[in-house]
This record gives C-alpha cells, sequence and structure tokens, in this order.
C-alpha cells in the first residue's frame, strides 16, 4: 500500500523543480515555445511542401529529383566535394594543431591566429580572392602565367576555397583533443621501446581517431552546406544547396527547392546524431586535473621543422588571399588596369553604406538575445531536472543541425501570412541569427557549467539564494568566458551569414554579404572586394573590443586552449 | 536556554529517498529512516560509503526531495520549504568557495542576501574572521589558500549567518591527518560556544567519536545503531557496528552451553564465557565472536591460542601485529609504553595469542 503512495511521490519529484520554481517554469515554456515557433515550425512548413502535391501528400518532387540525372549530378557532386574538402581541410587541421598541441612549434601565437582567421571571414572572401588570382583575368593565371582560363571555376576552384574556409573546423575540434592527450602517454609508449613515429602511429594518432572523424564529419557536412562559395565560383559545377536556391527564387518551383533543401537535411542530421551520440561517448580523452603541462618528447627537432614549414606555408597562402582582397579594393580594373584608384571605395560607401549599417544593427540587436538565451537555455539543461528537459536540449542543438538553405526557405514559407506575417521585417532576420547561432552559445555554456562543480551553486542556495540570484551572483560570473565566445562567434555568424538569409533580405533590410554577391556577380569585383575589407575590418574591430572590454584572451573566446 | 537544549529540534520521520538510475531501475537510497537531534547536539551520521548518510544530509538541506517522510524543524514541518529558505549553513566537502570572489565576499554572501548593511556585514564578517583565524586574508581570492585556510573559510561563511543549526558534509576529508585532527577540535569549539545544533556526515570513525554527542551509524540505506560514543563503542547492538567501529575480529565459534546471564562457546577446542545479549542462541549453534584488537595482544607465556604470524607493524606508541587464526586473520595490538618492547617475531613464526576476554561480544553468523 505505501508502494502506491511512493510512486506518487517519485512522479511528483520531476516536476517538484517546475511547480516549485514558477520563475523556471514560465522560462521554460517561455523557451520551448519559441524553439518550436522559429525552429521546428519553419522545418514542418518546409518538409510539408516538399511532400504535397496539389494539396495531397505525395513524393513526387523526391521521385522526380531521383529519376532525372540532372538533379542527381548536384547530389554526386555535393558528396563528391563534401568528401575531397573533408579529407583535406582535416589533413591541414590536424597537420595545424599537432603542430601547435604538440609540436609546440615557434611562433605557436601566430599559427594559432592563422588557424581560426578564416572563421572570422566573409563566407565567399576565399573565392573572390581566387577569382581575382586565378580567373579569367587573375594575377597568377593571366598576367603572370599568360593562360586564358576559366579552370578556376568549377571543382578544383571549389575544394581550395573550401579547404581553406574549412580548416580552422578542423583544426579547432583537433587541438583540444591533441592537448587532451597526456604526454606521458607517448613518454611511456617510449620508455617501452616504441620509436617516435611507431609511438604517434600506435599511440597518438589511435587516441586522436574520434576527433579526426568528428573533423571530417563536421567539413563534409559545411562543405555540402556551403552556398556563398558555390554560387560564386561553381561555375557549371551543380551543387545541392545552390540547385535549391535556384529552383525556390530563380524559377519560382517552391515545391522542389524545398525538397531539394530537405535533401541537405539528411547528411546534416545524421552527423548531428553520431555526433551527439556516438562519438561523445567514444572519446578517450579526459580531462583531468593533473594534466601534464610537461613539453611533449615525442616530436624531434627535424619534425618540428617539417611541421613549422607546412605551417607556414598555408598560413602565407591564406594570407595572400587577404592581400589580394585588400590590393583588390585599391586597383582600377583587375587584370586590366592595374592603376591605384580609391573610386571602389566611393562607389561602396554608395551602394553599402546603408546596408552595412543595417547589417551592423541586425548584428547589434541579435547578439545580446543568441548569447543570453544560449546561458539561461545550458543553465536549466545541465542544472535542473524536470520532465522534458531532453526535449529542450535537442530542440536548442537542432537547429544547428538544419542547413541554411533549408532555414531559410522555411522561414518564407512559415512567416509569409498571418498569424506569423514577418517577412520583409527586421524581426524574421534577427529571429534567424538568434535560433541558427543559440547552439553554439548552448554547448559552450554547457562545457563551462559542466567544469562549476553542483557544490558551488548549492552552496549559494544554501546560504540563502534564490535561483535568480545565484545565476546572477555566481553562475554567470564563471560562465563569462564562455558567454563572450558565444557573443563573439555569434556576433561573426550574424555577420557573415548567407545560406538562410539570402532568402530573407528586403530591400528595407538588406545585408552585406548579400551586397557583396549581388556586385560580384555584375563582376564588380573591386567594389566587392572593399565591401568584403569592410566586414573584415568590422568583425575585426568587434572582436577587439570585446577583448578590451573584458580583458579575455583570443584563445579563451575561440576556445583553443584549455 | 538550559530547558530549551534538550527538546526535540530536528525530526527525521520515516524518511525515504529513491533514485531512478535512469534505466527505469529504482535504487533505494535511504530506506525508512526516522531520527531526532536535540538542540544544541552534535550528532554524526556515520558510515560506509553508499550507506546513505550524504544522501539524508542533503534532503535535510533540501538539495533532494524525500521520496516518503516527513522533515520537520523545531515543530515545523520543512518538506515544501526551498533550500535557500531553510537558512541551514552547509558546509561542504570540496568547500565550494566562490571562486571569483574575495574572502571577505565569500563570508559576506550569506548576509548580503539576507540584505544587511554593510556596517552590520563588515563587522560580523570581522568577528567571524577573528574567531576561525583568518584575519589579514580577507582580500585573498580562495585559489591562494591553503587547503586549511579554504576549509575555514567554508566554516566561516556559514558561521556568520549565526544559524541554529549547521550542516557539515565530510568537511575535514580534503585535509592531512594533522590539520584534520586541530580542526575537529576548532569545529567542537566554535560549535558549543555558539551552541549551534550539528548535524555531521563523516565516513572516519575518529571524527566521530571525538566530536559527537550521538552517532547515527548507517548501512544500506537504515539507522544501524544510534547512541553516545561511548554507547556504540563499548556496546554495538550488532556485528556490522563492532566491525565498522572498532574494526573488531571476528572469530568462528560454537555455542556448547547456555547460562542464565552467559554463553559458554568453544574456540579452538576451547572453552569461553562471554555475556548474554538480548540475541537468543541455541546449544550448538555457529557464532561469531567480536573482540576488538586493542583486548588482544600477543604474549611470550602460553596462553592456550595459538596462531601463525603474517606482517607485524611497528607504529610507535603500539605494534600491530595481524595473525591467522582458525583460518581467518586478526589484529592483536601491543602496546610499548608498559614497560617492555615485545621480541622480534619473524613472518611465519608461531605466535601466542592472549585475548582480554571480558571484551569477546557475542554475535549471530
Amino acid at each position: 500500500m505505501a508502494n502506491s503512495k511512493l510512486k506518487r511521490r517519485l512522479n511528483r519529484g520531476s516536476f517538484h523543480q517546475l511547480t516549485s520554481d514558477p520563475a523556471l517554469l514560465i522560462g521554460v515554456v517561455l523557451i520551448l515555445a519559441s524553439l518550436v515557433l522559429f525552429i521546428v515550425y519553419p522545418l514542418y512548413s518546409a518538409m510539408k511542401l516538399s511532400l504535397s502535391q496539389d494539396g495531397a501528400f505525395s513524393l513526387s518532387q523526391y521521385k522526380y529529383i531521383f529519376t532525372h540525372s540532372y538533379y542527381r549530378k548536384s547530389i554526386m557532386n555535393s558528396i563528391m566535394l563534401g568528401a575531397s574538402v573533408a579529407t583535406l581541410a582535416t589533413f591541414i587541421g590536424f597537420i595545424f594543431a599537432y603542430a601547435i598541441a604538440k609540436g609546440k612549434i615557434k611562433g605557436s601565437g601566430f599559427f594559432q591566429s592563422m588557424a581560426i582567421l578564416p572563421i572570422i571571414s566573409p563566407p565567399f572572401m576565399f573565392a573572390l580572392s581566387v577569382i581575382l588570382l586565378f580567373g579569367r583575368n587573375g594575377l597568377i593565371t593571366a598576367k603572370l602565367l599568360h593562360l586564358d582560363t576559366g579552370g578556376v571555376y568549377g571543382l578544383k576552384g571549389l575544394i581550395i576555397v573550401q579547404v581553406i574556409t574549412m580548416y580552422p573546423i578542423a583544426y579547432m575540434t583537433l587541438v583540444g583533443i591533441l592537448q587532451g592527450i597526456d604526454p606521458d602517454l607517448e613518454t611511456c609508449a617510449m620508455n617501452l621501446g616504441a620509436k617516435r613515429l611507431k609511438t604517434f602511429f600506435t599511440v597518438t594518432l589511435p587516441l586522436a581517431l574520434p576527433g579526426i572523424f568528428a573533423s571530417w564529419l563536421l567539413v563534409f557536412v559545411g562543405s555540402l552546406t556551403d552556398f556563398g562559395n558555390p554560387i560564386i565560383i561553381g561555375g557549371e559545377f551543380d551543387v545541392l544547396s545552390v540547385r535549391a536556391y535556384l529552383e525556390f527564387t530563380g524559377m519560382g518551383n517552391l515545391p522542389r527547392g524545398a525538397a531539394l533543401a530537405m535533401l541537405l537535411l539528411i547528411p546534416t542530421v545524421g552527423v548531428f546524431f553520431i555526433q551527439k551520440y556516438i562519438i561523445k561517448n567514444k572519446a578517450y580523452v579526459t580531462i583531468t586535473g593533473k594534466s601534464s603541462r610537461r613539453g611533449s618528447t615525442s616530436v624531434t627537432n627535424g619534425a618540428k621543422t617539417g611541421l613549422f614549414v607546412f605551417a607556414l606555408g598555408v598560413s602565407l597562402f591564406v594570407l595572400m588571399f587577404y592581400v589580394t582582397i585588400i590590393s583588390g579594393s585599391f586597383i582600377k580594373l583587375w587584370g586590366v588596369d592595374w592603376s591605384l584608384t580609391l573610386r571602389h571605395f566611393v562607389y561602396a560607401w554608395d551602394v553599402g553604406l546603408t546596408t552595412l549599417k543595417n547589417t551592423l544593427v541586425l548584428a547589434t540587436i541579435s547578439t545580446p538575445i543568441t548569447a543570453v538565451l544560449g546561458m539561461v537555455i545550458a543553465f536549466i539543461v545541465v542544472r535542473k531536472s524536470f520532465a522534458g528537459k531532453q526535449i529542450l536540449d535537442f530542440l536548442s542543438m537542432l537547429s544547428y543541425a538544419i542547413p541554411g538553405t533549408a532555414v531559410g526557405i522555411g522561414y518564407i514559407l512559415a512567416f509569409n501570412k498571418a498569424p506569423f506575417k514577418l517577412s520583409g521585417t527586421a524581426f524574421i532576420l534577427i529571429a534567424v541569427y538568434v535560433f541558427r547561432n543559440v547552439p553554439i552559445g548552448v554547448q559552450g555554456g554547457i562545457a563551462a557549467l559542466k567544469q562549476i562543480s553542483g557544490d558551488i551553486e548549492e552552496s549559494s542556495t544554501n546560504l540563502g539564494a534564490s535561483t535568480a540570484y545565484t545565476f546572477r551572483k555566481i553562475t554567470l560570473p564563471l560562465v563569462r568566458p564562455a558567454f563572450f565566445a558565444g557573443a563573439t562567434f555569434a556576433f561573426v555568424r550574424s555577420m557573415t551569414a548567407i545560406s538562410a538569409i539570402i532568402f530573407l533580405v528586403s530591400a528595407r533590410w538588406n545585408h552585406l554579404t548579400v551586397l557583396i554577391l549581388a556586385q560580384t556577380e555584375i563582376m564588380r569585383l573591386g567594389a566587392a572586394s572593399v565591401l568584403s575589407f569592410a566586414l573584415i575590418v568590422v568583425i575585426m574591430a568587434f572582436i577587439f573590443i570585446i577583448m578590451k572590454l573584458t580583458g579575455l584572451k583570443q584563445s579563451q573566446i575561440f576556445g583553443t586552449t584549455n | 536556554m538550559e530547558q530549551k537544549k534538550n527538546k526535540d529540534y530536528l525530526v527525521l520521520k520515516d524518511i525515504t529517498k529513491i533514485f531512478s538510475d535512469g534505466r527505469g531501475n529504482d535504487v533505494t537510497a535511504v530506506d525508512n529512516i526516522s531520527l531526532t537531534i536535540k538542540k544544541g547536539d552534535f550528532v554524526t551520521l556515520l558510515g560506509p560509503s553508499g550507506c546513505g548518510k550524504t544522501t539524508t544530509l542533503r534532503m535535510v538541506a533540501g538539495f533532494e526531495l524525500q521520496t516518503a517522510g516527513d522533515i520537520s524543524l523545531g515543530d515545523k514541518l520543512i518538506n515544501d520549504i526551498a533550500p535557500f529558505d531553510r537558512n541551514m549553513p552547509m558546509v561542504f566537502q570540496s568547500y565550494a568557495l566562490f571562486p571569483h570572489l574575495t574572502i571577505f565576499e565569500n563570508i559576506a554572501y550569506g548576509l548580503k542576501i539576507r540584505k544587511l548593511s554593510k556596517e552590520v556585514i563588515k563587522n560580523d564578517v570581522a568577528m567571524v574572521s577573528q574567531m576561525v583565524n583568518l584575519v589579514g586574508l580577507e582580500n585573498r581570492y580562495p585559489g591562494e589558500l591553503s587547503g586549511g585556510q579554504q576549509q575555514r573559510v567554508a566554516l566561516a561563511r556559514a558561521l556568520v549567518l549565526k544559524p541554529e543549526i549547521i550542516l557539515f558534509d565530510e568537511p575535514l576529508s580534503n585535509l592531512d591527518a594533522k590539520l584534520r585532527i586541530q580542526t575537529r577540535t576548532e569545529i567542537k569549539r566554535v560549535q558549543q560556544m555558539m551552541g549551534i545544533t550539528a548535524l555531521y556526515v563523516t565516513h572516519d570513525q575518529s571524527e566521530a567519536l571525538s566530536m559527537s554527542d550521538q552517532i547515527v551509524i548507517m548501512n544500506r540505506g537504515e539507522i544501524a545503531q544510534v547512541g553516545t560514543p561511548e554507547e556504540i563503542y563499548d556496546h554495538p547492538n550488532s556485528s556490522f557496528v563492532a566491525d565498522f567501529i572498532g574494526n573488531a575480529n571476528f572469530i568462528d565459534a560454537t555455542v556448547s552451553e547456555i547460562g542464565s546471564d552467559s554463553i559458554t562457546v568453544t574456540v579452538q577446542g576451547k572453552t569461553l564465557t562471554v555475556k548474554k545479549t538480548d540475541e537468543v542462541f541455541s546449544e550448538g549453534e555457529e557464532v561469531s565472536l567480536a573482540i576488538k584488537p586493542e583486548a588482544v595482544d600477543v604474549s611470550i607465556e602460553p596462553t592456550g591460542f595459538t596462531g601463525k604470524l603474517d606482517v607485524s607493524s611497528f607504529l610507535g606508541s603500539i605494534t600491530e601485529y595481524k595473525i591467522e587464526f582458525e583460518n581467518s586473520f586478526i589484529t592483536a595490538v601491543h602496546s610499548n609504553t608498559t614497560g617492555y618492547t615485545m621480541k622480534h617475531y619473524k613472518m611465519g613464526e608461531e605466535v601466542n595469542i592472549n585475548f582480554n576476554k571480558e571484551f569477546f561480544r557475542i554475535y549471530k553468523k
């Protein structure tokens, strides 16, 4: 008889925190509602459209896509491009990470910056540079080698550009993992008689393997969902994200565009689940308090030199693109008239100033919202237990898995009519920024909160502090670095967004990246360079200000050292 | 004050805590325990890890909600009072100092929440700092303090609230042996001076014996015995308590005769007479005899009992002998302060065992 009473108490327990803490209850309900409205509902709208014909359920769009070689080709192209880029970028990222984490090569600080620089650059800045360097009027191809070639458009050019854009993803995934491998393990292997190369292949590499796998998948998905580079430099090489955009906006075939975007969803969601449920449990690296700070003895001086030369080569190659963009801003007519001019600045000022301002305003509004929301969700997920917590966790991370193209299409479909008529407004752009970037804040927040022992917060509660007071006075100051890291990423990603927002911009609220794209398409490369340059300057200035105001270091914000 | 002291203060009634292990299985951490703590008493929950002592403490603090049962404090039911409204400061095992606040700010934290004036906060913090010997460290950060100093900050942060009851969760387990002994006298002194009721969780029996007014021995979620340190030490009511609190030796024996207030048992073919307890035995029953190491010595003279020496450890004032006896190992303690040093035995040598027979207690097997 006591048993049934016990059961009731037990069930009540999971709701107890919610019912006894009205602030928490209200917060959870509001957050869940907004996640459903801005993540699930648009996705549902796009999916519904792709699965219906004349108002009835139908697979006809998908059938059409898979029976026409024209579309099959773009699917195969996307996969081939993704696999090549993932392999190359992971290779470069691993060497960078190994050189910095294990080799401790000279100039590590510089190389660390170089390994994350492409992340904070506009989405197709490299594509633009590649055209300036290797295009029909390219500095290297036409001017130095006297080749008349459009060969840079297509697979080759795309691989170069995407590898440079995405090796930072691989680097950031791998550097933490390599740092987490206790040098004592390598020392021990050598102590047991393994030579250095043997140690690398039997200890270091196997331990890093889950990270390498994760990095490969992340870059693969990054390449698949990339929109900015392929639309500029893809040429005849058709990929899914661009095809979806062209079908949807260019040809007005909304259902087919939606269906193509949904196809992108399959690999991204797949990788999301692999990341969340498989790799997480397979990682060998455990970071303990006693992590050894001794230098590794496993890298010879010869190997260090090799790593240094490689890292320097890649860095110079990357820097060359930045120099190109900056020079492109001052050259009268690239490839034809090399004289210096400021006319691109004048022109860019005319066409771009309002857009730059608007872009900045929207990013500035959405950044704090994203950072706070991410932290609040992380706090609830880590520290509170109640029925439905998993749903909150899942939904908040889900938008990470939805390709920008699918988000853009979903938002158009979901928010172009009552009761949620938002298209054309600033609000829809802010919503996209917030809900596309919130997973980064959540992830960073969860990692930071898990490092704070629960004792500390309990101790505050025990001394009489309410949940809100504890959050404000104890938790928030301790997660400050993670908070500002989240905010910085949110800002950078808002400033460099393209794949989703290209569907959502309007004459009133344009975005600088869309403007750059338009200028590139009409071959006003000088103006495009100026605008890219301006975007980089704004982003750098923001990061600089954040670092000055908070006293945080670059490595704390970008989480590349632990 | 005196008549107030003996009043029932913290009462746990039929408390049960069941955790779900996430795979659909329920684990009973605390199983229907009841406990009454008097005002001003120092009560220790003592037991091996996993016995439910910390869970019990956390239910009192309000961090866990009991699955069944009631907790009341001074006649008031506190089941539904939020942890931050319970006013029962707790000293954590990890100290849980706020790393981004100075020592002063750490100690003042609870006072600030209670919205006391700056003046009062300053005075109270200064007073408590004085009491636990932290003067001069107020502007440091926790990371800059030694373990012992951090521990004192954790204590000061609780004391400054002038609570009626204070909770301790193994507060000394991160200190080295010498500091531990010093700090436990310190805690006891402050607790008595301020007349605070204390609920203290530990797995260290010497801590429990030296500090407590009452010890609550817990095992597998249940209370095994409650009593003063002397009662528990001298009259353990079960073989578990005898083993846990006194590291008792257990010897197999057979009941040969039951007298009016004694029982005769056979060990190694010899008979011993032990005191009767509440438990009922029958003739021929296989039983356990418990005897504490300090009631067992080795002897040069024959005593009738012999065993094979396994290890001897010279510890200064005493020497401990581990001896193989009747298919198990027992520990004997020889005091080196009695005037003569025991001769050196070699490993495997036959030694005479001298039991101080009146300390044998008989338990069911």
